[in-house]
C-alpha cells in the first residue's frame, strides 16, 4: 500500500513537470505568456492622432472649436482598419440628428452647464448639420 | 599562437552549437518576456483611470467603443464598463433610484423632471484594477493576475470558469464571456496602453470624464487630478485599493 | 437575457443579473456536508468507543465513500472547461481557499476513507477472495491488494492503523467541509456569506445532515433486509443527531442575532431578501419544518417514553425533515446570497433550467447516483458481520 503511495506521489510529480504551462511563475503565479498575450489583441480604434496625417484640413477645422478636444473616433466609430489603408474599412459619416442628440438631448442627469436641447424649443426643430458643422458647430 | 586545425575545427564548432544554444535559449527568455520583445517596460508604468462625475453626460460612447474594440457579447449582454444614472431623490441620499438600461450603451431615455429638488448624475463604472484585489487573490489556479505594471488581467487559455473570481468582486465587473466560457472583463485595454495609446473608451469620451492615468509618470495630469479634487473610489471600506479615481462622487453611489 | 430582466427587481450591476453558481453547487455543498457527518458518525464509534452504534460503523463509511465519489461531478459540470480543473493541482494558488480543494479532497478520498475502509474490511476481502470464483474472485483479489496475511498479528497491525486513520480522518473531515464553508465565509465582497461562523454553522449542520443520512439508510437497509432495527442502535444516533441539531441551531441564530443586532449597511437589503424571495425556502422550510420540527420530535423521544415503533417512525420523519431543512440552507446560502445585488438596491431571479446542464434534471441524477454506488459497495463490501444480523 506504501508502495502505491510512494509510486503515485512520484508519477504526479512527473505530470506536473511535464503539464504546468511555459513561463508559470515567472512574474507571479500565472503564466508569464498571458501578458503577450493580452497585449497582441489587435486594435479596432486607431486613435485620435492618426487621423490628422492625412485629414489634416479637418484637424485645423476643428481648431478653437467647441469639438476640438473630441476624438474623432468618437463620432466616426473604430477606424484602425481605414487608417492602415484598408480598402473594406469605409468610414460612415454618422446620421446627423441621432449622434447629436445623443449627446445634447436634454436630460436631467447631465450636467447644468452642457449645452442640452430640447427639441420643439430649439430653433425650427430642422436638422441639426442645418445651422450647425459637426466638426465647428458654433454658429458663425 | 600555433592553432592546429583540429583545434580550429574543434574550437569554431563549440562556438557554432553554444550560439545555437544561446540563440534559442534567448528566443525562449523573449517568448517569456514580452518588455524585452517589445519597447515597453512594464517597470515603467502603474495604470489607473481618473473618472469625472462631473464631466459625464451618459452618451453611452465610452460602453460603445468598448464593445467594438474588445468583442464583447452584445447577446446576452455582458459589460466591461457601464454607465449608471442616479436619482437621488431630496434629502435620502441611502436610497437613491438607480437604472442602467443595457448598460448605458443605447442612452438613457429621459424618465424624471427637472427641477423636482432631486439630484441626478451619471456615473460610469468599470474594473477598479485593484492593487489588492480580492478577485485575483481567490483564482484557485492562477488565471486572473495583477501585471507587474498594475493592470488586472485574465488568462483564457487557463481559466477553468469557476467564477469564483466573478463572487469575489465587490464592484459586478466581471462576468463569464458564453463564447470562451471563461471569464473576461477590463483589461484597461492592455493591448492600447502598452502602445502608448489611451483606452478605447476615453478616446470615446467627448467630455474627457474618463481618463486613462499613469501614476509613474510624473507628467501625467493624473497628480494634478488628485491634488485638486475630493476624490473617491468606489467602496473604500474593502481596501481593495482600488486605482479607478471619481472626482465629486456622490455619498449615494453603490 | 429579456427573461432575466423582468426578474430583477430595483438595481443589480448588469454583470450580476444572472446567477453565477447555480442549483449544482448547492447539491456540491450538500454532498461533502453528508460524506463529513457520516464520517463524524462512523468515528464515534471507532474513536469514541460508542458501542451502541456500532452496527453502523461500515454502513456509514461505505455510505461516505459513496457520497464521495459524486461529490466532484457537480462541480466539474459547472465548470466552463472541467478538462481544465487538473490545473489545481499543478498551480494551485495557495492564496485561494478552493486551491487546497483538490488536495484535501484527495487526501481525504485516498489517506483517510479508503485506506480507512480497506483496513477494516481486509480480513473480510480476503476470507472472500479464498472463497468466490470467476470475475469475482479476481476483484477480491485485487480489492485485497493480492496479500493472504490475515494472521492475529496483521489484523491488529491493522486495527491500530485503521484506528490511527480516524483519529486523522475526524479533522480531515472537518478540514473537507470546513474549507467549503471559509470558501464562502472568506468572501469579503457578500455580506450574505462573509462571516468567521460560516465554516462552523457548515460544519455542524453537514454533521447533522451525515448522521440523519446513515440513520435512515440504516434504517431503510433493515427493512430491505427484513432485519429488526437494532433500537439501542438509532436511539444513539438519534440522541447525537438531536445534540448537533441543537449546537447548529444555535449557532445559526447567533448568526442571526448578530446581524439583527448590528444592523449594517447590508443589513436591510438582507432583511428585506428574507423575507420576501427567501421566506418559503428560509422560514418555512430550513427554520419551521428542516430544524424546529425534527429537534421538537427528537426531543418527544427523549422527553416521553414512547414505544420502539412509535420511535422508529418519528426517527423516520425527524430525519427525512433534516434532510430537507439541511438542503435547504444550503440553498439559502448560495442561492441568498446571489439573489441580492452587491449594490445593496435591487434583487434578481434564479431561473433553473430543467434539461440542461445544470438544471434539475442532473441534479436529480447525481443525487440519485450515490444510492446506486452505495448499493454497489454493499454489494460488493457487505456491511454485516454475521454476528450483527438478527432473525426479524
Amino acid at each position: 500500500m506504501a508502495g502505491l503511495f510512494g509510486l503515485g506521489i512520484a508519477v504526479f510529480f512527473v505530470l506536473r513537470h511535464l503539464l504546468v504551462p511555459e513561463g508559470f511563475g515567472v512574474y507571479g503565479h500565472y503564466r508569464a505568456g498571458a501578458l503577450a498575450d493580452n497585449m497582441t489583441v489587435p486594435a479596432r480604434y486607431a486613435g485620435a492622432s492618426a487621423c490628422g496625417d492625412c485629414h489634416a484640413d479637418v484637424v485645423a477645422a476643428r481648431e478653437g472649436g467647441r469639438h476640438a478636444r473630441i476624438g474623432c473616433e468618437a463620432c466616426h466609430g473604430p477606424l484602425s482598419a481605414h487608417a492602415r489603408g484598408s480598402t473594406d474599412a469605409v468610414p460612415r459619416r454618422p446620421n446627423g440628428r441621432e449622434l447629436c442628440l445623443s449627446c445634447h438631448l436634454a436630460n436631467v442627469a447631465r450636467p447644468k452647464a452642457f449645452p442640452q436641447v430640447t427639441i420643439p424649443d430649439h430653433g425650427d426643430a430642422g436638422p441639426c448639420l442645418a445651422c450647425h458643422k459637426a466638426h465647428a458647430p458654433a454658429i458663425s | 599562437m600555433n592553432t592546429t586545425r583540429r583545434e580550429f575545427l574543434g574550437r569554431s564548432g563549440c562556438l557554432l552549437v553554444l550560439s545555437a544554444s544561446a540563440a534559442s535559449a534567448w528566443e525562449a527568455i523573449l517568448a517569456g518576456r514580452p518588455e524585452a520583445a517589445e519597447s515597453y517596460s512594464t517597470a515603467a508604468h502603474w495604470w489607473g483611470m481618473c473618472i469625472d462625475i462631473g464631466k459625464c453626460i451618459g452618451c453611452g460612447n465610452c460602453v460603445r467603443a468598448c464593445k467594438q474594440e474588445n468583442d464583447v457579447p452584445l447577446d446576452p449582454t455582458f459589460f466591461r464598463t457601464w454607465v449608471e444614472r442616479y436619482h437621488v431623490v431630496p434629502d435620502d441620499l441611502e436610497r437613491p433610484l438607480v437604472d442602467s438600461p443595457n448598460g448605458g450603451y443605447d442612452g438613457f431615455p429621459e424618465r424624471y423632471q427637472r427641477d423636482d429638488g432631486s439630484k441626478n448624475f451619471f456615473v460610469p463604472k468599470i474594473c477598479n484594477h485593484c492593487a489588492a484585489s480580492p478577485c485575483v487573490q481567490v483564482c484557485p489556479v492562477g488565471a486572473t493576475f495583477d501585471s507587474p505594471d498594475g493592470v488586472v488581467l485574465v488568462d483564457k487559455t487557463y481559466c477553468l470558469g469557476c467564477r469564483y473570481c466573478i463572487q469575489a468582486c465587490p464592484y459586478g465587473c466581471r462576468f463569464i464571456d458564453p463564447r470562451s466560457r471563461t471569464v473576461d472583463k477590463c483589461t484597461l485595454c492592455y493591448h492600447r496602453i502598452t502602445k502608448g495609446q489611451t483606452t478605447a473608451c476615453c478616446e470615446a469620451c467627448p467630455t474627457g470624464a474618463r481618463r486613462l492615468a499613469d501614476f509613474k509618470d510624473p507628467k501625467d495630469p493624473v497628480h494634478a487630478f488628485l491634488r485638486d479634487h475630493p476624490v473617491h473610489v468606489l467602496k473604500p471600506q474593502m481596501a481593495t485599493h482600488s486605482k479607478v479615481y471619481y472626482n465629486a462622487l456622490d455619498g449615494s453611489v453603490r | 437575457m429579456e427573461g432575466l430582466l423582468q426578474g430583477v427587481q430595483g438595481f443589480m450591476y448588469p454583470n450580476e443579473i444572472e446567477l453565477q453558481w447555480s442549483l449544482l453547487i448547492v447539491l456540491y455543498r450538500f454532498i461533502t456536508g453528508l460524506v463529513a457527518g457520516a464520517f463524524i458518525l462512523a468515528s464515534l464509534e471507532r474513536v469514541f468507543n460508542v458501542q451502541a452504534v456500532k452496527p453502523t460503523y461500515r454502513l456509514a463509511l461505505l455510505t461516505a465513500l459513496a457520497f464521495l465519489l459524486v461529490a466532484p461531478l457537480p462541480l466539474q459540470l459547472h465548470l466552463g472547461h472541467p478538462g481544465r480543473s487538473f490545473e489545481m493541482y499543478l498551480t494551485p494558488h495557495t492564496a485561494s481557499a478552493m486551491a487546497m480543494f483538490g488536495f484535501v479532497y484527495l487526501w481525504y478520498l485516498m489517506a483517510v476513507l479508503v485506506l480507512e475502509i480497506w483496513l477494516d474490511y481486509r480480513r473480510d476481502i480476503v476470507l472472500m477472495w479464498r472463497e468466490s470464483r470467476g470475475w469475482r474472485r479476481r476483484i477480491y483479489g485485487a480489492l485485497a491488494l493480492w496479500s493472504d496475511n490475515i494472521s492475529d498479528e496483521a489484523l491488529r497491525f491493522d486495527d491500530r492503523l485503521g484506528r490511527l486513520l480516524t483519529i486523522i480522518g475526524i479533522p480531515s473531515a472537518f478540514l473537507l467541509h470546513g474549507y467549503v464553508g471559509f470558501i464562502f465565509g472568506s468572501v469579503k465582497a457578500n455580506p450574505w456569506w462573509s462571516t468567521p461562523l460560516m465554516p462552523i454553522v457548515f460544519l455542524f449542520s453537514a454533521i447533522v445532515s451525515g448522521i440523519a443520512l446513515v440513520m435512515l439508510v440504516y434504517m431503510a437497509a433493515a427493512w430491505f433486509r427484513d432485519r429488526r432495527i437494532d433500537m439501542a442502535c438509532v436511539d444513539t444516533i438519534a440522541r447525537y443527531l438531536m445534540y448537533a441539531f441543537i449546537i447548529d441551531f444555535s449557532l445559526e441564530m447567533l448568526d442571526l442575532v448578530h446581524r439583527v443586532y448590528e444592523a449594517d449597511e447590508s443589513f436591510k437589503t438582507l432583511d428585506f431578501m428574507v423575507r420576501t424571495r427567501l421566506y418559503t425556502s428560509q422560514v418555512l422550510v430550513q427554520i419551521i419544518l428542516g430544524t424546529l420540527a425534527p429537534i421538537a420530535l427528537l426531543a418527544a423521544t427523549q422527553v416521553f417514553k414512547l414505544g420502539a415503533a412509535v420511535r422508529t417512525r418519528l426517527y423516520l420523519v425527524a430525519g427525512v425533515l433534516t434532510l430537507v431543512g439541511i438542503f435547504a440552507m444550503r440553498w439559502n446560502v448560495v442561492i441568498g446570497g446571489q439573489l441580492f445585488s452587491k449594490s445593496f438596491l435591487g434583487y434578481t431571479t434564479y431561473k433553473i433550467g430543467f434539461a440542461t446542464r445544470e438544471g434539475l434534471l442532473p441534479a436529480i441524477v447525481l443525487m440519485l447516483l450515490p444510492f446506486a454506488i452505495l448499493w454497489i459497495l454493499v454489494k460488493l463490501l457487505p456491511p454485516w458481520r454475521p454476528d450483527h444480523a438478527r432473525p426479524g
